[in-house]
């Protein structure tokens, strides 16, 4: 895929902040070098196609009263893979629904984030999911501790 | 936070419009002003509720490779093992997770040989016992908007 020069100028300009006035994305088309209708255009074209996945504000869940998330690993059997992912996917506590490669080392299937108010509650709905759906063999991995989280940055210079 | 609160930050997570003045339809949909939209949302973003207003980007469509990785670690040696996997760019989370494989991060990059070469890197490096590649196989669903006016 190719981008203009002006075009990754307004993809780095959008995951930066934007302040929170009346006109914000003046501000992010002045970053990108553009006229606030052509930033818009291409934004608005981007967020159609898949480029932009969500545009608006990201929230510290912890404080925000979202507070204890864990991660369910499931081990599914192959032929119910697709069938298992798209239900563990209807739930709202389920924000996050992936499948990975099993291997011997490891041998769980479908990867989902689930959150709760508690711990309590997490572990209420995975054993929800594991009773209807009919999945025994599970896991819940909560994070004991953040080691790393920073915003993923595309197209910077350093990796150009 | 009160409701109104609450409802604005539900309405920016979820669709926050592409348009010149955004914070007036957010502040139609939640009944209060413009200006009174704006006060309260600068608000949440100076108490920390709001961490950055923007864009997330879907790397997939714009030709990035990614994936997650498992680390199995001896327990008094996270702390070396994390400043090892941390210190590159293309690691963005890492969490310490209550596991046999105890240290999970993700990987992106621009091409497949960057991912793999830093795997790679960290198996033989970082003092891991050993490294799992758990690269997606299928995306059923990623939400990061949370609905707290319920």
């Amino acid at each position: 895929m190719e981008f203009s020069e002006k075009e990754i100028r307004l993809l780095r300009a959008l995951q930066e902040d934007l302040p929170v006035r009346e006109r914000p994305y003046a501000d992010l088309a002045a970053r990108a070098g553009m006229s606030e209708a052509e930033a818009l255009e291409i934004a608005r074209r981007w967020n159609a196609s898949g480029i932009i996945r969500r545009m608006g504000a990201f929230i510290r869940h912890r404080k925000a009263g979202v507070k204890a998330n864990g991660m369910v690993v499931w081990d599914v059997p192959e032929e119910r893979v697709e069938e298992a992912g798209r239900a563990m996917s209807e739930r709202d506590c389920v924000s996050h629904c992936y499948a990975r490669p099993r291997s011997d080392k490891w041998p769980f299937r479908l990867y989902t984030m689930i959150h709760g108010a508690t711990e309590d509650e997490v572990r209420e709905q995975a054993r929800m999911v594991s009773e209807e759906l009919r999945v025994e063999n599970f896991r819940i991995l909560f994070s004991l501790r953040e080691l790393k989280k920073s915003d993923t940055k595309l197209f910077m210079e350093e990796d150009r | 936070m009160d409701e109104i609160d609450r409802l604005l930050l539900t309405l920016i997570q979820r669709e926050f419009p592409l348009s010149e003045r955004p914070y007036v339809e957010i502040a139609e949909k939640a009944g209060v002003t413009e200006s009174e939209a704006i006060a309260r949302i600068e608000a949440m973003r100076e108490e920390g509720l709001i961490r950055r207003m923007g864009a997330s980007l879907n790397p997939r469509a714009l030709g990035y490779v990614s994936t997650l990785a498992a680390a199995r670690v001896a327990p008094g040696r996270v702390d070396s093992v994390a400043n090892y996997i941390n210190r590159f760019n293309e690691i963005t989370h890492n969490y310490e997770r209550d596991d046999e494989f105890n240290v999970w991060f993700t990987v992106i990059a621009r091409d497949e040989a960057v991912v793999a070469a830093i795997i790679d890197d960290i198996r033989k490096h970082s003092g891991a016992d050993e490294v799992i590649d758990l690269p997606a196989t299928h995306i059923f669903k990623i939400k990061v908007n949370f609905d707290l006016t319920k």
